[in-house]
């Protein structure tokens, strides 16, 4: 199968010297999905990053559906970003704006028609379970909603690469093993999915691949103490095949 | 949860896919537009106050345009009047031939009249113009040493230049010794008004410029207030180009409001003016009509407040909105 991401040789240097990653090598296959894990700092929000090109790596090749992220111009970034739907800890909703339209904004930007940005809002609203909830505005939901909310303005545009950056880290775990489910079912209708989690106890019995960030380097499999401790209390989710 | 396992497959079923380029610039202008308008009517206090300052700072030069126009007009036919000429003879041309040269001049295309004067009458008129002392003086010469005289009129209404054309060609006729043109103070009356005009140049770029730092500094603002906006929408993949776009949209929406006010203050101003301008040409026994702006000036004003408004917010919204990006 393809890969939808390769990181051939990625170092990334911070302004201020600090060596982030180190000569990274990895790739995620097309309709795969893959938590990429390690501790705080230890650059996994910006092994996303780089895929958003929010960042541009130091050093290295990032090529995302065929296409070397590294050579892409200023003025062809926006046209990239379309192709992926990004997720992150604190949902980065706009708050003078109602669930409908915060869900709606990539597909304005994309030019889609009026009836059809109806249809496809109210389809990612209905796969987070918050059909009903269009015109409520972001203070008003919780933690766990504003979350699904977010999920479903990166999913609307029904990209081919879904990219969540510790999308649990601020719900409790029933919610967290809720919102994990929907990365997991849209997985199954064939987007693939990379999730940056501290939650390991909600994935230690998944079975996706696990890659452990530590020290600018990525290594396969959860640390040894994962299994053992149920680390961060999170609640552990029911494999989709059980 | 309410989410069904079919729903993610459902969602990515086929539906419309964006229209072709041309439709879909049209309604990402239609859109642009009416979020600008929304955007202006959601903060009507702060968006009436950038309005009634443009609108105060563009009707400055526009009224100073009409007052200018006003004037000119005034000056230009007073000049037309004061085209009036006088064609001093030789002392070889009699009262007849003199009488006949004035009758011939009269009938000429372009002269409203023409009266001969002869040398006893111009010292009638010397006389009844000039002091005691000066008409003593004159009496001491053995003979009257004025000249008879045709004073001529051209149509006012012919452009200048035509009509002192033909009072050279007359000046030139060998009858005619010598030709006063005393224009000296319509020259002077010009050379303010041309004065006045290029002070008004001034000002109104001055102006003009104040209406593109106005809305620019609005339009940073706007920027600065939706800057987590900005990035959320560059991280779901909108281009500079569709930020940009409602930006320039207020800026335009500025101007143009700005200049309709402004048309509406002078409009006001002239006719709040009116009774007492007719009051004190009236003084003058003189006949005075202020004039509005028209409707090619008012045009213009419009053109320029949408100009000045999409200056401004292009020159601040191309400074710092690149610097905005996801982090």
């Amino acid at each position: 199968m393809p890969d939808i991401i390769r990181f051939h040789r990625i170092s990334h240097r911070y302004e201020d010297g600090d060596d982030i990653l180190t000569d990274l090598n990895f790739s995620l296959d097309r309709g795969e999905m893959a938590f990429i894990t390690g501790p705080s700092g230890a650059g996994k929000s910006t092994l996303l990053k780089l895929i958003g090109l929010i960042v541009r790596p130091s050093r290295g090749d990032v090529v995302v559906n065929g296409r070397n992220l590294v050579e892409l111009k200023r003025r062809q970034i926006a046209l990239y970003r379309r192709q992926i739907g990004m997720i992150f800890q604190n949902s980065n909703l706009l708050v003078s704006r109602n669930v409908f339209d915060n869900v709606a904004l990539p597909l304005l930007i994309r030019g889609h028609s009026g009836g059809d940005i109806g249809r496809r809002v109210h389809a990612a609203l209905d796969a987070v379970g918050l059909l009903g909830r269009e015109r409520a505005f972001p203070p008003t939901l919780s933690g766990g909603e504003q979350q699904r909310v977010g999920i479903a303005r990166a999913v609307v545009a029904r990209p081919a690469l879904l990219l969540a950056d510790e999308p649990t880290g601020n719900l409790d775990p029933q919610i967290a093993a809720e919102v994990m489910q929907l990365f997991m079912r849209f997985n199954q209708v064939g987007t693939s999915v990379l999730v940056a989690t501290h939650a390991l106890g909600l994935i230690q019995h998944l079975p996706y691949r696990v890659l452990r960030l530590e020290h600018g380097h990525l290594s396969e499999g959860l640390p040894l103490s994962a299994g053992a401790t149920g680390t961060d209390g999170d609640t552990p989710l029911e494999s989709p095949a059980e | 949860m309410r989410a069904r396992q079919n729903k993610p497959q459902a969602a990515r079923a086929a539906s419309d896919s964006p229209p072709s380029w041309l439709p879909r610039l049209l309604q990402d202008h239609v859109r642009a537009l009416s979020g600008t308008l929304a955007r202006m009517r959601a903060k009507p206090l702060g968006t009436l106050l950038t309005v009634i300052v443009l609108g105060i700072t563009l009707a400055l030069p526009a009224g100073l345009q009409a007052l200018f126009a006003n004037l000119s007009d005034t000056g230009y036919r007073l000049g037309q009047q004061s085209l009036q000429t006088t064609l001093f003879l030789k002392d070889s041309v009699d009262p007849a031939q003199g009488r006949t040269l004035a009758a011939q001049i009269g009938k000429r295309a372009g002269i409203v009249s023409s009266r001969y004067l002869s040398k006893a009458g111009a010292l009638k008129e010397f006389e009844a113009h000039s002091s005691p002392g000066e008409t003593q003086a004159l009496k001491l010469l053995d003979r009257n040493p004025l000249p008879a005289s045709i004073v001529v009129a051209p149509d006012p209404h012919q452009p200048q230049a035509k009509a002192q054309a033909l009072l050279k060609s007359l000046a030139e006729l060998p009858q005619v010794d010598q030709a006063q043109l005393d224009r000296e103070w319509l020259q002077k009356l010009y050379a303010l008004l041309n004065l006045i005009g290029r002070v008004m140049l001034i000002v109104m770029a001055v102006l003009a410029a104040s209406v593109v730092i106005v809305v620019a500094n609005t339009i940073r603002l706007d920027i600065e207030n939706r800057r987590d906006e900005i990035e959320v929408m560059k991280l779901v993949g909108a281009s500079d180009a569709y930020v940009r776009r409602p930006l320039l949209y207020t800026g335009l929406c500025y101007g143009l409001a700005g200049a309709l006010l402004a048309l509406i203050l002078v409009k006001l101003a002239v006719l709040s003016l009116q009774g007492t301008v007719q009051h004190l040409a009236g003084l003058y026994d003189a006949q005075a009509h202020l004039q509005s702006l028209s409707l090619g000036p008012s045009l213009i004003l419009l053109g320029c407040g949408l100009g000045l408004g999409w200056i401004g917010a292009f020159w601040t919204v191309s400074r710092h909105l690149h610097l905005i990006e996801p982090h």
